[in-house]
């Protein structure tokens, strides 16, 4: 035992299960949290259906300037599986390229964590990728893959995907503490064995940062990609093609797919970055 | 000296260097001559220390004190050998510095805890059992008793996030007893904690090191914390950093001392002796005369 009155313990930490039980729910139940978190945007977003729906039928205002809330959810609801297959067909590309981004970044980062000349010659290169607006290379692509493939676009979105993921990731390898270092050589541990305890486990939640960040970008890329020519699938080419017959209600609810796979790739990273990074 | 008798307690290494004496062998750690100069930026060289003579006997406490900038941390990194001296020689166990590291002679604790955030309390105890290959029953057994040790069985399916900072530095102790050493290496582990906690881990650590006889060397820049603690307390001055004086403070076998120690004469006496000995005669008068007024 400690040879410590109970009550020196006791000051120095309430009851540990509802503290951390404190941490992860906030002070009241699941219930009231979602209802805390969820409710207000979810309202805001109906009052403001609401409100364009009435702009849109008192004044009049012709489709092509602005396509009214019932119109647009008529035309979800109508073309319902085309708007699900294009999202999967840009959903695809989108994760592909994502994986593929995700990877080479990530082994990239660790060759350049482990040789600093290579750190000096990657750096100028993902600097210039990185403010290069990729998408602006996709007649390029197209030319050089053929107009029927979908390779251009998921080269494209997973050289939007590398750039975080290279850059967080390698941060992440960096931040291994000195107290670890010490400590890890006070053990005489062999380097791989402080890569597997100590510098991979500081890694990992900046490359899920990263990875979260890449997501969104992965999501974008493809689909603007779509604007600029290739086979006729996808949301940007759905969008594209209903806004050119002057459909625009079904050019936006094509919107509104891109809008939820955006969410749905936005919240499955941010899931998983939380999940990395519990205990920081 | 001279005498080919074998050596009593090299251990298992039979590393040690011919230059060992038996009596070096003796000792938990012996260093001589010891010198660190590091090198900056544009060639401008800071002596960190110089001269160093330090001789720390099997199952002894020894406290390093000093200002910041004494090199008295420096000290403690060269024994552990996470860095290594410019001049001189140093032994632990009759073994040179590195050959200690290597046979995990050796435990340490950091003036931050430095658990690993993403394991349990558990799995960091577990961590130095784990990197040399120990079974994972024994592991699991010699966790258990390193917990209940520092008195947190409860606490063993943490998170160091969860802890407050005195239960992670006591995590941190139990780490550095996981693989039983016979030397305890501590840079200021309580330097980061509120006073009473502070003093709670103190009388926590004369009882853990009553229980495992282990030789400490111990960091710290507060008098009554190296009073309260020390056989012996070795005052260091800066630049360049170098011992100034030691002094015989031991109060008592360190399982007997307890709170009511710190209001004692004799740990008064220590405490003035320690600042003279880092301030000069006049300043301990002074604050000594201070001190009356406080306390009663």
């Amino acid at each position: 035992m400690t040879g410590l009155p109970d009550a020196a313990i006791a000051t120095q930490l309430t009851p540990p299960s509802s503290a951390a039980a404190k941490r992860r729910r906030g002070r009241d139940g699941p219930w009231r949290r979602f209802a805390r978190l969820v409710l207000p945007p979810v309202a805001l977003f109906i009052v403001l259906v609401l409100l364009v729906e009435l702009v849109v039928v008192s004044l009049g205002i012709p489709p092509f300037v602005l396509a009214s809330p019932s119109a647009i959810w008529a035309q979800l609801v109508q073309y319902a599986p085309q708007v699900l297959q294009a999202t999967l067909a840009t959903g695809l590309n989108a994760l592909i390229g994502l994986v593929i981004g995700a990877v080479i970044g990530v082994v990239l980062a660790i060759v350049a964590s482990l040789i600093r000349a290579i750190d000096g010659m990657l750096a100028p290169v993902v600097a210039a990728v990185a403010v290069v607006p990729i998408v602006a290379v996709a007649p390029v692509l197209y030319t050089m893959f053929g107009s029927t493939s979908e390779v251009s676009r998921i080269i494209i979105a997973s050289i939007a995907a590398f750039v975080p993921v290279f850059l967080n990731t390698l941060r992440g390898l960096r931040q291994v503490r000195p107290v670890h270092r010490d400590l890890m050589r006070s053990y005489s541990a062999s380097s791989w064995q402080e890569t597997r305890s100590v510098t991979i486990p500081s890694a990992l939640p900046h490359f899920f940062t990263g990875l979260r960040i890449a997501s969104s970008l992965a999501v974008i890329s493809a689909l603007v990609a779509e604007y600029f020519g290739g086979p006729r699938q996808g949301l940007g080419s759905a969008i594209t093609t209903a806004a050119a017959s002057s459909a625009y209600a079904r050019a936006w609810a094509f919107v509104i797919g891109a809008i939820l796979l955006g969410l749905v790739f936005f919240a499955l990273t941010s899931l998983i970055e939380r999940l990395a990074s519990r205990h920081r | 000296m001279s005498s080919p008798a074998p050596q009593p307690t090299t251990g298992p290494t039979p590393a040690a260097a011919p230059t060992t004496t038996p009596a070096d062998a003796a000792e938990a750690v012996v260093v001589r001559g010891v010198e660190r100069i590091f090198v900056g930026a544009k060639g401008a060289t800071v002596t960190a220390l110089t001269g160093i003579d330090l001789t720390v006997h099997d199952g002894e406490f020894v406290s390093l004190i000093g200002p910041s900038g004494c090199g008295k941390s420096t000290l403690l990194r060269l024994i552990a050998d996470l860095d290594e001296p410019t001049e001189g020689d140093i032994r632990v166990f009759g073994r040179t510095a590195r050959q200690a590291r290597v046979d995990q002679a050796y435990g340490i604790a950091f003036q931050q805890a430095g658990l690993l955030p993403w394991r349990s309390v558990a799995a960091n105890i577990e961590l130095p059992l784990q990197l040399h290959g120990v079974s994972s029953a024994d592991r699991k057994a010699r966790v258990a008793e390193l917990v209940e040790l520092v008195g947190l069985t409860d606490f063993a399916r943490h998170y160091p996030d969860q802890l407050s900072g005195g239960m992670q530095q006591r995590v941190a102790i139990a780490r550095s007893l996981a693989e039983r050493p016979r030397l305890l290496l501590m840079d200021e582990p309580f330097g980061a904690l509120d006073e009473m906690t502070r003093e709670r881990m103190q009388t926590e650590l004369l009882r853990i090191r009553a229980e495992t006889g282990a030789a400490v060397v111990f960091v710290t820049h507060s008098i009554p914390e190296a009073v309260y603690l020390s056989d012996r307390v070795v005052v260091m001055s800066p630049r360049p950093g170098r011992i100034t004086d030691e002094i015989d403070v031991r109060l008592g076998e360190a399982a007997e001392r307890g709170e009511d120690l710190r209001e004692d004469a004799a740990f008064f006496a220590g405490v003035t002796a320690v600042r003279e000995a880092l301030h000069g005669p006049q300043a301990a008068a002074a604050a000594g005369a201070a001190r009356g007024v406080d306390v009663r």
